[in-house]
């Protein structure tokens, strides 16, 4: 079949500031093709894609739609060439229902007002023709009468055409009116490609996969002939994905192009036509994916052919730090968000949790840091400076729990939102966790400059000095500020979500680098990740959890990608299961207490 | 009694003003604290307006009713939107912080009237008022029902009429789902297609605009066309009576009247001391903040954005 | 507006051409110089003068007796710069009471309220102990300070409700605040009437509870009182663990949370200091100024102090030139008024000149101007050259002109 090209980006750049976010990406999408994005965090992928959608503005290039060079200045421009946007996070509006987000911002029926004029005059001809021709003996009879054709004068077709604008006036007010039909046009979309979904429900009442679905429902309710979808997966359950992939293929077969930015490569073979890859902004190459495999786009992906080899010893001197039991807790909607969760996190280990986002790694680590209200069950911790004395952390502040002698660490995920003030200066980041320290009523400064510049030279951390704001600073030198504070606590317990995140190769591997130091000083580290490869090669065991359940705990050295992905997305976890990993919990901690 | 309600109604009508221009403006996000001043510039406009009108008569036995009531209505409204205008240029175009604008523009407007109005000739004003305050049925003894339905001038009608355009606007047309989305989410209404900026403009002004209005009933209608000061006290209470009411318009008709009736009741029981009776409507609005903060209901919250720019390539 | 023939005509074409290849882009500033935001904020001080300048001769005065007039209304005489320092003194420390609370991005507007509960709280106690100042079993001194204690408890209690309830229910401290000051109004207006049930309605001086004259002088206490918590508020803000809460509460909730600061305490005690240094405000208006009170003791500055400490960017050095600036114009403007007979709201319509011009030049200070007319020349020379490799050649030649635009911006900024 022949393929006609929907749109062209020349020599597209982009910068923030300093950051290059694109440079000089040429590509072409097919009509009635899928198109995977495919490209590490922060390779540049949604910053292209939002550039199509009126989000930013190209600094330099040119997009053409069919051909035309077209500037697309504002989402709006981005409609009117049919381009349809789902964004990761979801733009709706919680207080509307889902008929009215679809419907928001609708343009009305453009009004043309020259074929409208052809149209009345070429009816008005048309009714005086068969005025013309009217024989009435044909039709004879009272009823006959009514239906005869009218002639209509001149003056009369003027007087039509005259009150055309207001006609124009008449519709708009019509369109603008929120009629109780526009669930039903809505409706009507919804049911064509199969979605299930209460359209008058409020937003603030769905669940993830319901908002998405009213997303996509959006942009195909526009009229969207080239929809882009950034990360659609990443939220969604197994079977949620499925039903989203038939939903992606009916579109491609009624000749929709679609692009999807992922970096999952599985979902790439399984979904796309072809594959773009993008690295640290450029674009290395466009292959057809059933001439690719998995292998050669991650090479394009990464640029060299790299295994992890991460380096991981032996634990040694196991015990238990971190008792977790039976822990239970529900978000402010009072559903479970943690649910019945229980392990151990022990000395000289790095624990590994693994699950989709969102399964309730935050509130589980948020949790055992006293941030999170915890509904039932037990934290304890083990204290090695106190004759292993059992101290409960359960609905503890982050105070009082410093204040037990706990030295508890947590990197959290939100690194400039959380973890560190992007405002303030690296030495007001410093005593961020340590300011309280002493009577005095002022701050001590001078401890915190000692240990931003050890941070700094250590760390390797590019900063013009240690007085410039931590949000200047890339995403790699931020992390590795917090990493450092935290490790600088000398902690017994490390928590780190997420901690490579949007990190360059070289960072990822100084923080691989920094936790196996730390479990090797015989720390308990817990490192929430999403990179399943790194989970295996960096963890010792691996907590898996869905759902806000543990489904797994899998030995680091034996775990398999595939037997992870699968407790992942466990969607139903039986009783039976539950007590075969409790058991296998019970064994390990049986064997960790021979060892000692 | 009668006489009672139907002062009371008059009042309200000031207040109605205020409160459905604000309510206008902060449904686009835009915590409006310049909208005393912008009655008070309502209030200029107005009696610019009707100054004009009078200069061009040679005697005052030529006005024409409908045609000052129009100038008055139309100049105090051209009055309010250019104050509506100064804000939206300052936080829509320039990303001024909201809150300090608008005190700056209820001080700047205050002053301005005091400055424009005292060395005003007020010749004609009275004449004028008396157009203004002409309602259906008029005279001395009426009754109950001529009194409290019938018997009002323009401006108290057409603030209800107002308020009652602006609730099926806001509640049942496109236009005012797209002004409720720019207030709640303006990242996603931008996402929509629907112009921020533009809702935020076209919002302000036209609050402002019906805000303007207000001054002006006050001076030609509470006042009988003398020039009192007094217009940025009501800007707060109108201010007030968009939390009293929880951001709807309609209910921004009763919060009103009940406002009226708070104020009113003052002046009719004859007390002396009206200090404390005159904070009620302060009164009774925290405690529908409170109220309605503990209920924490999605619907009677302020919209999401009130108070915040927003400027699309932020990142 | 379209014609009925349906063509769109020139008007619309225009109007599309400028949506689509608007010649100007608004950017953020990464790396402005450190003088910069300095050299827009002095030039916009003396823009607003100008223009203050400018609408004293539209009314009828003249441009040189404008000058002589306002540098005179604030130095021609000991008595005007110590009533300017009062001035000053006021506004900037109601201005100091409000910075914590907006540093921790709690919007406090009620500063009025506040002071003036503070100066009625000064009030009751001179109305009641007042006797036994007259009848020698309490010294006036002593007198003094019951009303400075009894001012702070009451700027602070009326300063920690909304603080309570936001901190509870996060109920939207704006609105409140703002309401709490008409309350005050009304509470006050109340006391006035009760005290004084005929005649004038107004309350006299106070015999009792003077603050002292120093030099000859009035307001000298006030002055120094004002100046030593200038920097004890700094202090507090930039060296104190409490400041240090107040700021990252004020930057990010969330962090707060993770360090374990409990943010419904911060809110409390943090409205409770504002509400404390209002507090003090309302005593040295009543026991350093006017000895008595009315509705309109406060007089609008708890608003405008607001400005100013918005303006002069919570630091309170900054606000002292902020406040000077204020109350120089406020002077100015009054004694303008009374020269030429403006009336007596001219002072109101040049401090919001002033401010007006003040806040939109923030702008200039966070955001640059972006020149772009690539477009439009890129469709002139499409006639000439249709060749890619040309308009590329263009493309950067119109970058160079975009870089002398947005220099010749700056320039123009700093005129």
């Amino acid at each position: 079949m022949e393929k006609t090209v929907a749109i062209e980006l020349k020599g597209i750049t982009k910068t923030f500031g300093e950051v290059v976010a694109n440079k000089d990406v040429n590509l072409d999408v097919y009509r009635g093709e899928v198109l995977s994005i495919l490209g590490e965090n922060g390779s540049g992928k949604t910053t292209l894609m939002n550039m199509i959608a009126g989000i930013y503005f190209p600094d330099e290039g040119q997009i053409f739609i069919d051909g035309k060079e077209v500037v697309i200045k504002s989402p709006k421009d981005a409609f009117a060439h049919k381009i349809g946007m789902i964004h990761q996070h979801f733009k709706l509006v919680d207080v509307f229902s889902a008929a009215d987000n679809i419907i928001l911002g609708e343009k009305a029926p453009r009004f043309d007002m020259r074929a409208e004029v052809q149209r009345v005059k070429d009816e008005y001809a048309e009714e005086n023709k068969r005025f013309e021709e009217y024989d009435e003996s044909e039709h004879p009879g009272a009823l006959a009468y009514l239906q005869k054709p009218k002639y209509h004068s001149n003056a009369q077709l003027n007087l039509k055409l005259m009150s055309l604008p207001f006609e124009e006036i008449g519709r708009k007010i019509k369109f603008n009116w929120l009629s109780r039909n526009r669930v039903k046009a809505v409706q009507s979309i919804a049911n064509r490609f199969g979605f299930q979904i209460d359209l008058k429900k409020k937003i603030y009442d769905m669940s993830v996969s319901e908002k998405q679905t009213v997303e996509i429902i959006k942009v195909l309710y526009r009229g969207a002939d080239i929809l882009i979808l950034d990360e659609p997966t990443a939220v969604l359950t197994p079977q949620e994905i499925e039903k989203l992939f038939d939903v992606i293929r009916n579109m491609r077969d009624s000749g929709k192009s679609i692009i999807i930015i992922t970096h999952k490569l599985n979902e790439v073979m399984e979904i796309s036509d072809r594959v773009a890859v993008l690295r640290k902004g450029e674009h290395i190459a466009t292959v057809n994916t059933a001439e690719t495999n998995e292998q050669e786009l991650t090479e394009m992906m990464v640029g060299k052919k790299v295994s992890l080899n991460i380096d991981r010893t032996l634990p040694h001197d196991v015990v238990d730090r971190l008792i977790v039991k039976n822990l239970t807790a529900v978000d402010h909607e009072g559903v479970k968000v943690l649910n019945n969760i229980s392990f151990e996190a022990r000395s000289g280990e790095i624990l590994g949790i693994a699950g989709i986002a969102g399964s309730g790694q935050r509130q589980l680590l948020e949790a055992i840091a006293g941030l999170y209200k915890v509904n039932e069950g037990e934290i304890s911790y083990i204290d090695p400076f106190n004759n292993n004395e059992k101290v409960d952390l359960r609905s503890k502040t982050p105070v009082q729990i410093r204040e037990l002698g706990v030295r508890l660490s947590f990197v959290p995920e939100d690194r400039l939102g959380m973890g560190l003030v992007g405002n303030m200066d690296l030495v007001d980041n410093m005593m961020l966790r340590s300011y309280r320290k002493g009577k005095s009523i002022f701050l001590d400064r001078k401890a915190p400059k000692i240990l931003a510049d050890k941070i700094v030279e250590e760390l390797e951390v590019v900063t013009p000095s240690t007085h410039t704001a931590v949000r200047k600073l890339s995403g790699g030198n931020v992390q590795k500020v917090l990493v450092g504070r935290e490790i600088a606590a000398s902690p017994t317990v490390l928590m780190a979500a997420y901690p490579v995140r949007g990190l360059d190769i070289n960072s990822s591997y100084t923080i691989y680098n920094l936790l196996n130091e730390q479990k090797e000083k015989g720390v308990a580290v817990i490192f929430v990740g999403e990179d399943l490869d790194v989970l295996i090669e960096l963890c010792d065991r691996i907590l898996v959890i869905c759902a806000g359940q543990v489904t797994g705990i899998v030995e680091g050295r034996r775990a398999i990608k595939e037997q992870l992905g699968l407790l992942m997305t466990k969607t139903d976890v039986d009783e039976n299961q539950i007590s075969i990993d409790e058991l296998t919990i019970k064994q390990e901690t049986e064997q960790g207490g021979e060892e000692q | 009694m009668w006489i009672f309600l139907r002062k009371a109604v008059r009042l309200s009508a000031i207040y109605l003003y205020g409160a459905t221009g604000e309510i206008l403006t902060e449904k686009s996000g835009h915590l409006n604290l310049g909208t005393p001043g912008i009655m008070c510039m309502g209030a200029i406009g107005g009696c610019l307006g009707v100054r004009a009108y009078v200069g061009t008569l040679s005697s005052l036995a030529q006005m024409n009713g409908f045609a000052v009531v129009l100038i008055g209505i139309i100049c105090a409204f051209l009055f309010g939107m250019l104050g509506g205008l100064i804000y939206s240029f300052l936080t829509v175009t320039l990303r001024c912080n909201q809150n300090v604008t608008g005190l700056t523009l209820t001080t700047f407007g205050a002053g301005l009237m005091s400055f424009v109005l005292s060395s005003i000739d007020q010749t004609g004003f009275s004449e004028a008022s008396e157009y203004f305050r002409m309602g259906f049925v008029n005279g001395q003894d009426l009754d109950w029902f001529s009194t409290l339905f019938l018997n009002y001038g323009t401006l108290v009608y057409l603030a209800i009429a107002i308020a009652i355009i602006a609730a099926i606007v806001l509640k049942k047309t496109r236009t005012g789902l797209n002004l409720r989305a720019v207030g709640e989410n303006p990242a996603t209404a931008d996402a929509a297609g629907i112009s921020v900026g533009k809702y935020r403009y076209f919002a302000t002004l036209t609050g402002a605009g019906i805000a303007g209005l207000g001054g002006l009933c006050y001076i030609m209608d509470s006042l009988l066309g003398t020039i009192d000061y007094e217009v940025e006290a009501f800007g707060w209470i109108a201010v007030a009576l968009v939390i009293f009411s929880i951001w709807k318009p309609d209910l921004a008709i009763v919060g009103s009247l009940l406002f009226g009736i708070l104020l009113n009741a003052a002046d009719a029981m004859q007390i002396l001391n009206k200090g404390l009776i005159k904070t009620l409507p302060y009164v009774v609005t925290v405690i529908v903040l409170v109220i309605t903060s503990i209920i924490n209901k999605r619907e009677t919250q302020p919209p999401a954005a009130l108070g915040t720019s927003y400027f699309r390539e932020e990142r | 507006m379209k014609s009925v023939t349906g063509k769109p005509s020139k008007f619309d074409a225009f109007v599309d051409k400028l949506k689509k290849e608007s010649p100007i882009h608004i950017a953020k500033r990464m790396d402005a110089p450190k003088w910069l935001p300095w050299v827009v904020r002095v030039s916009a001080v003396i823009v607003a003068i100008f223009v203050c300048a400018i609408v004293c001769v539209g009314e009828g005065g003249s441009f040189g007796g404008f000058f002589t007039e306002l540098f005179r209304a604030s130095f021609s005489t000991g008595r005007r710069v110590v009533n300017l320092l009062q001035e000053i003194a006021i506004l900037l420390l109601i201005a100091l009471a409000v910075t914590p609370a907006f540093k921790m991005k709690f919007w406090n507007i009620g500063a009025e309220g506040q002071v003036l509960m503070g100066a009625l709280m000064s009030v009751v106690c001179i109305k009641y102990l007042g006797t036994y100042v007259t009848n020698g079993s309490m010294s006036d001194g002593g007198l003094i300070f019951i009303c400075l204690i009894a001012a702070i408890v009451g700027g602070a209690g009326w300063a920690v409700i909304p603080a309570i309830f936001k901190a509870k229910w996060n109920t939207n401290e704006t609105l409140f605040t703002l309401m709490m000051n008409y309350i005050a109004t009304g509470i006050v207006a109340f006391s006035i009437v009760a005290w004084v049930p005929a005649g004038s309605f107004t309350l006299g001086i106070l015999p009792q509870g003077h603050l002292p004259n120093v030099g000859g002088y009035p307001y000298i206490i006030n002055i120094i009182v004002v100046a030593i918590l200038v920097v004890l508020v700094w202090v507090y803000l930039r060296f104190s663990k409490h400041g240090y809460e107040i700021s990252v509460v004020g930057e990010s909730v969330n962090t707060a949370r993770y360090i374990g600061v409990s943010v419904p305490k911060v809110i409390i005690r943090t409205m409770l200091l504002s509400g404390m240094l209002c507090g003090v405000a309302g005593w040295l208006l009543v026991n350093g100024a006017s000895f008595s009170i009315t509705t309109e003791t406060v007089g609008g500055r708890g608003f405008t102090a607001i400005l100013v400490s918005w303006l002069g960017q919570f630091n309170p050095f900054a606000m002292v030139v902020v406040a000077f600036l204020v109350a120089f114009l406020t002077k100015g403007g009054s004694q303008l008024a009374s020269t030429y007979n403006f009336g007596g709201s001219f002072p109101k319509i040049m401090t919001g000149i002033f401010f007006f011009i003040f806040i939109a030049c923030e702008f200039f200070v966070n955001y640059k101007l972006k020149f772009n007319f690539e477009h439009l020349r890129k469709e002139k020379n499409q006639n000439e050259c249709v060749a890619d490799d040309v308009i590329d050649v263009q493309a950067e030649d119109d970058n160079k002109n975009n870089d002398a635009t947005e220099s010749n911006m700056d320039e123009e900024v700093t005129d």
